[in-house]
């Protein structure tokens, strides 16, 4: 089981009533699909904020960043960055600038 | 907690039902009882308050957050709760008439999508209930702007519309369109698919705003009997608790359609009717102001002397179900008042013949909107009427309009604004 650090939107924070930072834990490989599962079963209200509850596709003006790299268009199953998995690097959900 | 003489007589309309109609001592002047033939649930529904014993809460739904603007009976001085869910779009909150501390809440965001929320304690306290709003077998598609088919997607809960007689019963009125219906308190949604799926649906076509579904009518003398509005698809009736729908949209006439008086495509902005008389309709449509007294089999223009019969808004008086409300707006490209007046108009003849209310209101160069959802009247024995306006105004007349005073002037723009009368 891999502990995981994961940073959310402030607004996703108020939602689920969670610090900006939060710890959550995946089993098996850390991708974004089980990293996001774990935060969907840790905080029920966030099913839907950050991808489809159906379809489980990111929804679009969210992002994911971590190790100074956009991640968001990596593969759902594609493992993430060993320094995420081993939480010495937060994985940042992100809701994209819009607006002008 | 109530007392009564009461006495027992059918429904106007027969079964499902019974009235029980009698005068209390206590809370409540009216209590209709119910029968869905499982058993009696009863609706304590305030048809009538008294200004010296009640209490009104405002839900407003603004682009940026929530507020709850409560009063006593006199209407006087109101306390400003908010902003509840900080940044989000709050299209629309509304109270279960059954229990007033029953609130629904749509809570939506560009980013973040949908999610319900729901209080049990009149807005003090807020939990988030089920956002799956999935439709039923194959989406299919409508008409896009273009008129290419389109795959029906969900976007966002527009209207709320709890049940007048279970306070876990809501309705969703969804973009793109479809109505929702949930049994548990909004912990999970169902769509009455019958209605998107009853024959003209793939011809269906949004407006500006979106293909939204954003009015709900329940008929408080039929239990089986509801309306919906689309915008831009038109009014739409079911009389079997919505696994059958039909149009109802005979005497519209919207020039902007190829055929102007097509079964659907009519762009309806919003419908009222008064629950002493539910086969009456009043409709404030793209252009015209309607009404129709066959449950909507057909309209008639009630524009009248209206400077502009454009708008979105339009209420019925609490207790004189021919005394209408409106806020004319000067056209479909200038979404303000006339002149930079706000000026509410009222009928006390269901239509035709207007009066402008302009008391209290600005009257030179205000340019703000009034949208759709944005009024509302309270029960007590002089009318309250309330409207919200997109430059942040909450305004409300405590003498059926008469006279007006803004509760709030800095809001964000105001999406939505629904009275509770309590006792």
């Amino acid at each position: 089981m891999r502990r995981v650090r994961v940073e959310l939107p402030s607004s996703l924070c108020r939602l689920a009533r969670v610090d900006r930072e939060i710890k959550v834990e995946v089993v098996g490989a850390v991708t974004q699909s089980t990293v996001l599962d774990a935060v969907e079963t840790r905080c029920p209200m966030l099913v839907g904020t950050i991808r489809d509850s159906a379809t489980k596709v990111r929804r679009p003006f969210i992002r994911f960043f971590a190790c100074e790299e956009d991640l968001s268009h990596l593969s759902p199953d594609e493992p993430l960055p060993e320094a995420v998995a081993n939480g010495s690097q937060v994985f940042l959900i992100i809701g994209a600038i819009a607006g002008g | 907690m109530l007392r009564t003489n009461a006495h027992v007589s059918k429904s106007r309309h027969g079964a499902p039902g019974f009235v029980l109609a009698g005068k209390f001592t206590a809370q409540f002047d009216f209590m209709k009882l119910h029968c869905d033939g499982s058993g009696f649930s009863v609706a304590a529904e305030l048809e009538r308050g008294r200004s010296d014993m009640s209490q009104v809460r405002l839900l407003v739904g603004t682009k940026k957050g929530a507020f709850v603007l409560t009063a006593d009976g006199t209407r006087k001085d109101w306390k400003v709760s908010g902003p509840h869910f900080a940044g989000w779009e709050m299209y629309h909150l509304k109270g279960s008439p059954v229990d007033p501390s029953r609130i629904y809440a749509s809570q939506s965001s560009g980013w973040f999508g949908q999610v319900m929320q729901r209080s049990d304690d009149g807005g003090e306290t807020w939990a988030a209930v089920g956002n799956k709003f999935e439709y039923e077998g194959d989406a299919g598609a409508h008409q896009w702007y273009d008129g290419t088919a389109h795959p029906w997607e969900f976007k966002r809960v527009w209207h709320i519309e709890p049940s007048l007689t279970d306070p876990d019963t809501v309705y969703a009125g969804i973009e793109d369109a479809a109505l929702f219906k949930s049994m548990d308190g909004g912990a999970s949604w169902q769509e009455l698919s019958g209605l998107r799926k009853h024959g003209t649906g793939p011809a269906w076509q949004p407006g500006a705003g979106g293909m939204c579904l954003h009015t709900i009518i329940l008929d408080p003398e039929n239990a089986e009997r509801m309306y919906i509005a689309i915008s831009a698809a038109g009014a739409f009736r079911t009389d079997d608790g919505g696994a059958s729908w039909k149009p109802i949209n005979k005497g519209l006439h919207s020039l902007y359609i190829p055929n102007p008086t097509a079964e659907v495509g009519h762009c309806v902005h919003h419908i009222a009717m008064h629950p002493a008389k539910p086969g009456t309709l009043f409709m404030q449509k793209h252009w015209d102001v309607m009404r129709s007294d066959d449950a909507g089999d057909s309209w008639t223009e009630i524009s009248g002397d209206l400077p502009t019969d454009f708008g979105f808004v339009i209420d019925v008086h609490a207790h004189e179900p021919e005394t209408l409300y409106v806020v004319p707006i000067k056209s479909d490209a200038e979404h303000f008042p006339l002149d930079g007046k706000l000026r509410v108009y009222r009928s006390r003849a269901g239509g035709n013949e207007w009066e402008p209310l302009t008391a209290g209101l600005p009257q030179s160069d205000c340019y703000v909107n009034v949208l759709r959802d944005a009024m509302s009247v309270d029960k007590l024995d002089e009318c309250g009427v309330y409207f919200g306006t997109t430059g942040g105004q909450v305004y409300a007349s405590t003498d059926a309009g008469d006279s007006w005073k803004a509760i709030v002037r800095d809001l964000p723009a105001v999406l939505s604004v629904e009275a509770q009368t309590i006792a």
